[in-house]
């Protein structure tokens, strides 16, 4: 794929078919190539871009400017503005207030391009990270004094109910129903842990989080603590990342000493205090129960659920556990209400995701967009396109745990649900972003070379499990593999997913089940052929054999 | 004990150092662990053993938990570390011919330390820093975008 100056989307659900716009699609091609901008403007036919009474739909990016209804007479002249003279054309805008889903953000699009929608990074990089007076200026502990003054506990669980805001660490739990699972357990002590032990492959939205707006993690840690009755919490960050860890001490002293950390807040009867506990190098540590077990000074190896940490947890008491992104969240949906929130996003995943772009595109890093983006609309408008007018082969999702997403599913919406329908996963927000000269059996070796390492070796489907996939996936990669490995991968890939203890097991086999269902005649090139289509793989073991 | 007596600090005082810091207490075992381990290098036996009697905690838990964290050492390592991101995205993006070339220019396998003591040269799962890949770290300092020509000029840095 080349990098294009601008990408143009005709929307094709059944309405917009029926309403004309294949023809459209025709017209803007003839009119494109008229022009001569074939090779600055990309044109594509997506599938769903949200519900619309104005099909059929035309979006035009960088810009994100929507038009619509678009008839194929109307062609000539959106070319002629947009297209060629760089002028938006007024008269063809789609009322905007009428779109549902996730192009309703585009409504709220800044001043910068490409189009961003920043929620909880919307003070990184604006404010002085070190400054706590910088961040007060800049909302900072708003949020706070209004749960505190206006809001009973039970009230702030009720937003966040409302809000629809689901996890952010991978698995997509509803975080109010979270709230108030541990607010309804009756005991004298609980603990709110902040999960920031990030250690997907791929995934650094946390840690930039943690660096560009400390203050803002501290202040949804205390209104959970407010919420839930704990007067206690623990920031778990992982070892690796040194300038969080000063941020976060340097924060928590800056609050203390302002009495926004300590007893009686803002003079309230609520009093919390923060503990940070460094990891010291164990991706596992990511689960919730082996971050407890860690924090007690143990081995991080995950327990045995239920009894779930939110009546079990640290030290035995109800534990809130939340990952960085989600609590970074709570602050502006407080300050701005549920059904502002809601306005981001899809109606089944509200709110916006922070993702990380890496691989073979231009341009790497991390963006904040609206809940149900896609992967075409990532790609060309964020990443600027793929490395080297390569061809886009496959994305992987979510660090190591998440899923190969093959080229023909780009325009999935990425949100909790659509994922969910096609069978892959969005896990923790990477987009590592693949192009043709990558090998299926090479990355997936080198995947369960990563859950081998980090298996906690508890329990033995993991352990054994990982392992053996990946010498299947060597043996194969050095063209020693045969027919019968594809069932035992297949089943290797099932009994992770059935019988691991915890999450890391369960989704280990993913890269297995995706390389098979969606690569499959690949990996049997490397069995039957012998050869290695891209030529990443060394095949050494069938050449040492002639 | 090399490093230890170039450090100038007795495995006695460092294992002093971080009782006092973080108190005697069992739950603060692993932060304990990881100051002996910045400042030694890696976790003698003998810090293990006083660690144990003062923490109550049996050696043998502490030693399960040492080997358990990737960031504890049992062995003794070479005078520099050398960490090299062997995850998908660093993968991807060249890793591949990087990680070859390391293994020639230090002339070592993962897991070793050379003969003069110089390099030790691991393998890591993740740095945090994916957009730059592939990534290594040689002790606290971190490089990305690394090519295999990169690689010289970077080693020559350290003596």
């Amino acid at each position: 794929m080349k990098a294009y100056r601008s990408m143009v989307l005709v929307s094709s659900d059944p309405l917009s078919i029926k309403l004309g716009a294949q023809d459209v699609y025709q017209r803007l091609q003839e009119e494109i190539k008229s022009h001569q901008l074939e090779n600055e403007i990309s044109l594509s036919m997506v599938a769903d871009i949200g519900h619309s009474d104005s099909s059929p739909l035309v979006i035009v990016y960088p810009e994100a400017v929507i038009y619509g209804p678009v008839k194929p007479a109307d062609v000539k002249f959106l070319v002629e503005e947009h297209l060629k003279k760089g002028q938006i054309a007024t008269s063809l805008l789609a009322p905007v207030k009428e779109l549902s889903g996730h192009i309703s953000w585009l409504n709220a699009r800044a001043g910068s391009l490409p189009a961003e929608q920043r929620i909880v990074l919307e003070h990184a990089g604006i404010i002085d990270p070190t400054s706590i007076e910088d961040t007060i200026v800049h909302d900072g502990y708003s949020a706070l004094r209004k749960v505190l003054t206006d809001m009973k506990p039970e009230d702030v669980v009720a937003v966040l109910e409302k809000s629809g805001l689901r996890g952010r660490g991978g698995a997509g739990f509803p975080t109010g129903t979270k709230w108030k699972f541990v607010a309804k357990t009756q005991s004298n002590k609980k603990y709110v842990v902040c999960n920031a032990d990030e250690s997907e492959p791929g995934t650094f939205k946390d840690r930039l989080i943690l660096e560009g707006d400390p203050h803002s993690v501290l202040e949804a840690m205390i209104i959970a603590g407010y919420a839930v009755g704990a007067d206690e919490g623990y920031l778990y960050i992982r070892g690796e990342y040194n300038l969080a860890q000063e941020r976060i001490h340097q924060a928590i002293a800056q609050a203390e000493q302002k009495g926004i950390l300590g007893k009686n807040i803002f003079g309230s009867k609520h009093s919390f205090q923060i503990q940070v506990h460094t990891g010291a190098g164990a991706y596992i540590c990511g689960e919730e129960t082996a971050l407890i077990e860690s924090i007690e000074g143990k081995r991080g190896e995950p327990r045995s659920r239920p009894p779930y940490p939110t009546t079990h947890g640290l030290y035995g008491k109800p534990t809130l556990v939340n990952n960085v992104e989600t609590l970074a969240n709570i602050a502006p949906i407080i300050r701005n209400s549920a059904d502002w929130y809601r306005k981001f996003g899809t109606p089944s995943s509200p709110g916006t995701k922070v993702f990380t772009i890496i691989g073979n595109v231009n341009e790497t890093g991390v963006i904040e967009v609206p809940m149900g983006i896609t992967l075409r609309e990532v790609l060309t408008i964020y990443g600027k396109g793929m490395k080297d007018g390569a061809t886009f082969k496959m994305a992987q999702t979510g660090g190591s745990s998440g899923s190969l997403i093959p080229a023909v599913l780009q325009d999935t919406p990425m949100d909790f649900d659509s994922y969910a329908k096609a069978g892959v996963s969005m896990g923790s927000g990477a987009l590592l972003i693949c192009d043709q000269e990558t090998c299926v059996v090479d990355l997936a070796k080198v995947l369960l070379n990563f859950f081998r390492n980090e298996s906690c070796s508890k329990c033995s489907p993991c352990r054994i499990g990982t392992q053996r996939a990946y010498q299947i996936l060597d043996n194969i990669s050095e063209g020693l593999g045969s027919l019968k490995d594809l069932d035992d991968l297949q089943m290797f890939s099932n009994y992770l997913y059935e019988m691991s203890n915890c999450g890391l097991g369960q989704t280990a086999g993913s890269p297995l089940k995706d390389i098979l269902n969606y690569f499959r005649s690949e990996v049997e090139a490397h069995i039957k052929l012998k050869v290695c289509p891209t030529g990443v793989c060394r095949m050494s073991g069938h050449t040492s054999i002639n | 004990m090399t490093r230890v007596k170039e450090k100038g600090i007795t495995v006695k005082q460092a294992v002093k150092d971080a009782l006092e810091f973080y108190g005697e207490k069992s739950e603060e075992l692993v932060p304990i662990l990881l100051k002996v381990n910045k400042e030694l290098g890696f976790l003698p036996n003998e810090a293990l053993k006083t660690i144990s009697v003062k923490l109550r905690v049996p050696q043998s838990q502490l030693y399960s938990v040492a080997t358990f964290y990737k960031m504890l050492f049992t062995k003794e390592m070479g005078r520099h570390v050398v960490k090299f991101c062997e995850s998908a995205p660093c993968h991807v993006a060249g890793g591949r011919q990087v990680w070859s070339a390391l293994k020639d220019e230090l002339k070592l396998q993962p897991g070793a330390t050379s003969p003069d003591g110089k390099w030790t040269l691991i393998t890591v799962s993740c740095l945090g820093i994916c957009a730059l890949g592939p990534v290594m770290m040689v002790d606290e300092d971190v490089y990305g975008n690394l090519t295999a020509e990169s690689l010289p000029s970077i080693f020559a840095r350290y003596k």
